[in-house]
């Protein structure tokens, strides 16, 4: 049974070990920083959690409970991401494969292929969560004396954890399939998963989670005991989950808590693999099918041409081909909700600042957040430019054989890729900066401050975006999706953040002298320190916009094919 | 014309391409043999502008590629042996698309396209995006922007992979009546028939040097192989041993 199963899954490991083993031996430093920004994550997950817990742990009576329930908030959140990941890593495990059409044509047993191809999956999209898990179980095992028998319980609680999400997810592709086309289910479950992040996040965020640890908001303190008592979700494996290990820590423990888990899993797989056997064939077929698509495409150019009529054949051509691009791929656009999101959260952020409780606002402490504001905002264009600018030169990787055979000076291709880019961006910056500084009735010089340096660093970021794309590219990646988390776009982040540092230091110094200024009640003085500094701060912005894109086009000459 | 002068191109230590030194005038379809990993596809690759030669030099139609690449670039046209397009644009917009590259647009570029489309039988896809083209489609659509600016020079790579017979022949037909308009074609291809019976003269490149080249008559003659075909003559060139030895072990 094993031996099978193994040899069906030995070339992806073996992949995986040479990939490591390249990586490795291509470059130290890579391994050093993706290793520290990973250990910096977990330290602060653990330091969060453990903070959170050691102050649980000094409340009687209530202290266990509240514990009890954050671990169960934790396990469903990752119950819920688990089954949407799942569901869309196995619709590429199980459908559109590149090694698929040598399994399903060679005499393997279905049985095999469902277990290698739920394992692939389940792999794929629990190893993240897994990794989140290690700080967050660390914590409560160091605050509750769990011992060294909890992390063996801890792995014994969270494997059947991880299988009944992969089984669910991929049972639920399989029938999606038998329905859809396979390439129309991928648009579809993209947007609905997306979509279900996004709603997720912000239900999240506006139901304002921080108000529930504070128990005087509640009638009386029985109410929120009783809440606090009550399962979250009786019959979801995640309360099991917590059950096992709470009553592990805290007692009493019950056994028939992880024989619930195991037992369900255990079902569930033997479930998906019936579902499978009948389902499969007929799905597998079906993911064969080309989905047809007609596309009206006289509508893109009656409205992009006349708009693009005034630069250069090539560069219309290019822009247009961009923006259907865009369009047109699913996994692309559907990120905008997410953005759209991120943009929601960050503007309700501002409005839920203590600030507007019907009193007067202090003038220092508006200043204060209105400038801190750019570095936050600078932090959202930069994620926003990770996501569509940075991978925009990798997406051109297979095409590249039509681009460099053709007349088209590279210099045209990255002018084309950097305004596409930026002038969305500088529009989405301008109204979050400016939408923020009228919610906090900022004045004219702060205002005039905030609007220059955040165009200066939409310019500088995009710039930084498309160069470290350049430099880093993912070529053999058909998921623009991925390409954002890789080494290159880790790197692209620290160095958008160490920009913004910097810019926010150095315009620190006129933004105080003016506020020191006003606050004393004396007229704003623009003297050399000022203008110095603000001069320095476009010095830095622009060098770091055309330094990037120089750098970014002469790697493009290197590029070989 | 397309001229190479001592090109060279190496991977590390390892020599793909090793000073060749060709010319094929106006008028000529040139075929370009060998064996697996002999250097065709680098060459070509090197001709198009996509690889960087290490060393040597290439001009297509009298224009340098180093020193006028815009202009070189101009009168080509290139047909790799991959067809990777757009999948998301359909096939009209990417033969506009390719058009725009090359400075075209306009009334002509509509014409151009469905002169194409029509000649290559995608007429009826026209309106679909490539992603549901078969492969043979694809080359088609390939094959077309390669054509889409009138270029004077073709080069192209194993051009008859996926094409179906008819497709095969009207790329035969459309070939040759381009060489017989003055432009110039070299061509990659392991089909031996369609070269023995397409192209003018013939080079056998082999571990990144042309170890034969000229007309059919003249390679028999090089190689003193008397009246043989190009299948022999290309055995004898590139290690027939290995044919043999392959056949026995079939055999076995």
């Amino acid at each position: 049974m094993i031996q099978p199963l193994i040899l069906i899954l030995t070339p992806k490991w073996r992949s995986a070990l040479t990939r490591i083993r390249q990586e490795q031996s291509t470059s130290g430093t890579r391994a050093l920083i993706i290793a520290g920004v990973g250990l910096v994550f977990w330290l602060g997950i653990f330091g969060v959690v453990y903070r959170l817990l050691r102050y649980f742990r000094g409340v009687e009576e209530i202290g266990p409970l509240l514990a009890g329930k954050l671990l169960g908030i934790v396990l469903l959140s990752f119950l819920s991401i688990l089954l949407l990941s799942n569901v869309i890593t196995s619709l590429s495990a199980f459908f559109l494969a590149k090694d698929l059409d040598l399994l399903v044509s060679s005499p393997v047993d279905w049985l095999y292929l469902y277990l290698s191809k739920l394992a692939e999956t389940l792999l794929h999209s629990s190893w993240m969560v897994a990794l989140m898990a290690v700080p967050i179980f660390s914590a409560y095992g160091i605050i509750y004396h769990g011992g060294l028998l909890f992390p063996l319980l801890t792995v014994v609680v969270f494997a059947p954890l991880v299988v009944i999400p992969a089984v669910i997810g991929s049972a639920l592709t399989l029938i999606l399939v038998n329905v859809f086309p396979a390439r129309r289910t991928r648009d579809l479950l993209s947007v609905i998963a997306i979509g279900a992040a996004g709603v997720l996040v912000l239900l999240f965020r506006v139901i304002r989670p921080e108000r529930l640890a504070r128990p005087e908001g509640f009638a009386n303190l029985l109410d929120f005991i009783t809440l606090l008592r009550t399962p979250t979700s009786p019959y979801l494996p995640s309360e099991w989950a917590t059950d096992a290990l709470m009553g592990y820590l805290v007692g009493p423990f019950d056994i028939f808590t992880l024989i619930m888990l195991w037992s369900t899993a255990a079902a569930f797989v033997v479930l998906g693999s019936l579902l499978h056997r009948s389902l499969y064939p007929r799905g597998f077929t079906r993911a064969q099918e080309g989905s047809e698509r007609f596309v009206r495409g006289w509508i893109w150019q009656a409205i992009l041409g006349p708009v693009f009529r005034p630069v250069s054949v090539a560069r219309r051509e290019f822009i247009v081909k961009d923006l259907k691009l865009f369009f047109r791929d699913t996994t692309q656009w559907s990120q905008l909700i997410l953005l759209a999101v991120l943009v929601v959260i960050y503007l309700f952020n501002i409005r839920a600042l203590p600030l507007f409780s019907g009193e007067q606002v202090p003038f220092v402490m508006v200043t204060v957040i209105s400038f801190l504001n750019l570095g936050l905002a600078g932090f959202v264009l930069a994620s926003i430019a990770a996501r569509f600018i940075f991978p925009s030169i990798s997406l051109e990787g297979r095409q590249m054989w039509l681009l460099r055979s053709s007349p088209l000076d590279l210099g045209t291709l990255l002018w084309s890729k950097y305004w596409i880019g930026t002038i969305p961006l500088l529009v989405l910056a301008l109204g979050i900066t400016v939408f923020t500084n009228v919610l906090l009735k900022v004045t004219p010089f702060m205002m005039a401050v905030g609007i220059t340096t955040i165009i200066l660093l939409t310019l500088a970021i995009s710039a930084m975006a498309l160069g470290f794309g350049s430099l880093y590219p993912q070529f053999e990646t058909e998921n623009a999706a991925q390409i954002p988390t890789s080494y290159g776009g880790l790197v692209f982040m620290m160095s958008t953040i160490a920009l913004l540092a910097l810019v926010i230091v150095v315009e620190a110094v006129p933004v105080s002298a003016y506020l020191r200024g006003t606050f004393n009640g004396e007229p704003v003085r623009v003297d050399a320190r000022m203008v110095g500094s603000f001069a320095a701060v476009v010095i830095i912005c622009l060098s770091a916009t055309i330094i990037p894109l120089k750098v970014g086009l002469r790697k493009m000459e290197q590029f070989e094919f | 014309m397309i001229r190479l002068k001592g090109l060279t191109k190496l991977f590390g230590s390892f020599t793909a391409v090793d000073r060749i030194d060709l010319h094929v005038p106006r008028g000529e379809l040139f075929g370009f043999l060998g064996p697996n990993g002999a250097g065709k596809t680098t060459t070509l690759r090197m001709i198009a502008g996509i690889l960087r030669p290490s060393d040597g030099r290439v001009w297509i139609g009298g224009d340098d590629l180093i020193a006028r690449p815009m202009a070189a670039k101009s009168r080509l046209g290139f047909i790799p042996d991959r067809p990777f397009i757009y999948d998301k644009l359909t096939g009209a917009e990417f033969l506009r698309f390719v058009a725009g590259l090359f400075g075209h647009d306009g009334e002509k570029v509509e014409y151009r396209i469905n002169e194409l489309l029509d000649l290559f039988e995608l007429s009826v896809w026209k309106d679909e995006l490539v992603e549901s083209y078969s492969h043979g489609m694809r080359q088609k659509l390939i094959i077309s922007s390669a054509l889409i600016h009138r270029p004077e020079c073709i080069v192209v790579d194993e051009p008859m992979v996926g094409l179906d017979p008819k497709g095969a022949r009207l790329l035969k037909d459309i070939f040759r009546g381009f060489v017989d308009r003055n432009g110039t074609i070299l061509m990659s291809t392991h089909t031996l028939e369609v070269a023995e019976v397409m192209c003018d003269r013939i080079g056998i490149i082999q571990e990144g040097k042309i170890v034969a080249c000229g007309s059919m008559n003249e390679l028999r003659r090089q190689t003193a192989a008397g009246d043989v075909s190009l299948e022999e003559l290309f055995l004898k060139l590139t290690g027939g041993a290995a044919v043999r030895e392959l056949t026995a072990v079939l055999e076995d």
